[in-house]
């Protein structure tokens, strides 16, 4: 009984790193139709840049380094929408999805000769030790990362639920012309979407670059997260709470 | 001026129905399948046909597959590479264990991938677009699965077999870059004369329909479950085949690693770089994908001694992106629009009118 609860609270820890990933996917998706090849790439740029603050080039403290990440993501948000997507609005959305495939090669490229191919080490100072409660192992670590992604969900549900640019989101999300009659600007919109994207892939870069060390691999577990993504649902962000169910639901995958 | 149509009259059905009207694309053609059978085999390199021209033709095979589906039937499948890695495992299991002939072997994997396929496209029926798209990322994982973990079809959870040497009716065998480029070429050329007959004719005016708007075909009297059904078996069974002439051809063993989901996301990049709906498209695309990548490495290769290869091979990926979204931005249509443009420029082309 007790091994059944290490494996299923080791695998919430697991479903909850996945889970960062495919909100973003689903985050993109639900906003502007875009199924985002990239998001894998993201997580390792951003994971990438925050080595280059933090270890490789500047020795920033934590804080400044992280916000400096998430500038960086910021500046892709905007590369991407408007110079990538911009020519692309009203394309067919298969069109969009080749689009990101590009930005994957060249944020895998740029990234990789500003930083370099090998794998780095990141240490954010989170202490990786496991202890015992009530029987069952628990790293501190997953557990860390849990409440982080906990703390992320629960600022984005409250920032599509009560502030003015998360309802122009979800606006944007259910119907795109009816949002724009009513006065929301899309591209706008989608930049922010892409922004909250990078957000999101700056932390899965963190906790997954903390994990396995900042490396090529990164990239790709964003295509580990996609069944994740397809069991839970592409497009339903009722909220964002969905990762949680997402969680869940590959616990039971991770558990057979 | 260059580019000539006139003079070109068709005073009978058989020159109507013509697949190329215009000489001068007639003419083209057969200097092309020239190229093709002769130059080719006499002037390149073993590298060159191993390495780019092999896989050139198996991924142009594949990516017309995946045209016939998403191109002309409009049901978009982003799990493709799985059903050329169920052609691979199947034509070497036809092949090696039962003893089938080879050229049998290859069309039978064509055959039982387009069996799976069809079952993979029952989903089509109920559910359209980019939902349809997931249902295929689906089986490609589910494929994926079955093949590494089942002991039968791939021996062990490498999920690697070894390809058994290739004999063609029991006495010719095909040991030489140049013989197998012959085999995958004679292949190439069958199916696609097929294919490009099939989209011409009543079958692929159907999925034309079914495309444009599904209800409106229902409407004029298009069977909607069983041409949605033969646009997948058709495609599936041209993945397949591509499937067993790489890992006969190119490769030499069946790995699953080939035909992992990069490979579908890679085809679904070539049908829309070259043009979706196109059977021209479908070389273009696989030439971009698969040609483009050595080229630029190749190139590169110059400055070998200047600047550091993980540097090069990054700049690779970089202008490979790069590539990529400035073709989606210039020419959305892809490759065979542009070639359709060129083609109407040279028309007229040293005077302005």
């Amino acid at each position: 009984m007790a091994f059944f609860f290490e494996v299923l609270i080791t695998g919430l820890m697991v479903g909850i790193m996945y889970s960062l990933i495919a909100l973003g996917f689903a985050l993109i998706f639900k906003a502007s139709d875009v199924f985002n090849m990239a998001q894998g790439a993201m997580s390792l740029f951003a994971g990438l840049a925050l080595v280059g603050f933090l270890h490789q080039y500047m020795h920033l403290p934590l804080w400044l380094a992280l916000l400096c990440t998430v500038g960086v993501m910021t500046i892709w948000a905007y590369v991407i929408v408007f110079v990538v997507l911009k020519p692309l609005v009203n394309r067919p959305p298969l069109m969009l999805f080749m689009a990101t495939f590009g930005v994957m090669y060249l944020m895998e490229g740029i990234g990789q000769s500003i930083y370099g191919t090998q794998a780095k080490g990141l240490n954010i100072g989170i202490p990786d030790n496991s202890f015992e409660v009530a029987g069952i192992f628990m790293s501190s670590f997953d557990l860390f990362f849990a409440g982080v992604a906990a703390v992320l969900v629960a600022g984005l549900i409250w920032f599509f639920q009560k502030t003015r640019n998360g309802r122009a989101l979800r606006a944007v999300s259910d119907d795109h012309e009816a949002a724009l009659s009513v006065g929301i600007p899309l591209l706008k919109a989608w930049y922010l979407t892409w922004i909250i994207a990078g957000i999101v892939a700056t932390v899965a870069g963190v906790a997954w670059g903390t994990r396995l060390g900042v490396q090529f691999s990164l990239s790709y577990i964003a295509f580990k997260a996609l069944p994740v993504l397809i069991i839970g649902g592409l497009d339903s962000i009722p909220g964002a709470n969905r990762p949680l169910f997402q969680a869940l639901r590959s616990v039971r995958k991770r558990d057979s | 001026m260059f580019y000539r149509e006139c003079g070109n009259f068709k005073d009978n059905y058989a020159s109507d129905m013509a697949i190329f009207p215009i000489p001068l694309d007639r003419w083209g053609f057969i200097v092309m399948l020239f190229m093709a059978f002769v130059i080719v085999p006499l002037f390149a390199s073993e590298y060159l046909i191993t390495n780019i021209i092999i896989p050139f033709y198996c991924f142009a095979l594949s990516a017309f597959g995946l045209n016939v589906l998403a191109g002309y039937a409009g049901q978009i499948s982003i799990g493709h590479a799985a059903f050329m890695a169920v052609g691979a495992y199947s034509s070497f299991i036809l092949y090696g264990r039962y003893g089938i002939p080879l050229i049998p072997s290859i069309l039978g994997a064509g055959v039982i991938t387009a069996i799976v396929g069809t079952f993979f496209g029952l989903p089509s029926l109920r559910i359209k677009g980019f939902y349809l798209a997931i249902a295929t990322l689906a089986s490609q994982f589910i494929i994926e699965w079955v093949i590494v973990h089942v002991q039968w079809i791939s021996g062990g959870v490498f999920g690697t077999i070894e390809a058994p040497d290739m004999y063609l009716f029991k006495l010719w065998a095909i040991d030489t870059p140049v013989k197998k480029y012959y085999l995958s070429l004679c292949i190439l050329v069958l199916l696609m004369t097929i294919g490009k007959n099939l989209v011409r004719g009543q079958l692929g005016r159907n999925w034309m329909a079914i495309r444009d708007v599904d209800y409106a075909a229902e409407i004029i009297g298009v069977n909607l479950y069983r041409d949605k059904l033969t646009a997948f078996a058709v495609s599936t069974f041209y993945a397949g085949v591509a499937g067993s002439l790489i890992t006969f051809c190119y490769v030499g063993s069946a790995n699953i690693e080939e035909f992992n989901v990069m490979t579908s996301f890679a085809l679904v990049g070539m049908i829309i770089i070259g043009g979706l709906g196109t059977v021209l498209g479908s070389f273009f695309g696989a030439g971009f994908f698969v040609i483009l990548p050595i080229a630029i490495n190749q190139s590169l290769g110059a400055f070998m001694d200047v600047v550091p290869s993980d540097i090069l091979s990054n700049i690779e990926s970089i202008i490979f992106g790069g590539l990529i979204v400035f073709f989606l931005i210039v020419e959305p249509y892809g490759m065979a629009r542009l070639w359709h443009t060129i083609k109407d420029k040279l028309r007229l082309w040293p005077f302005p009118y």
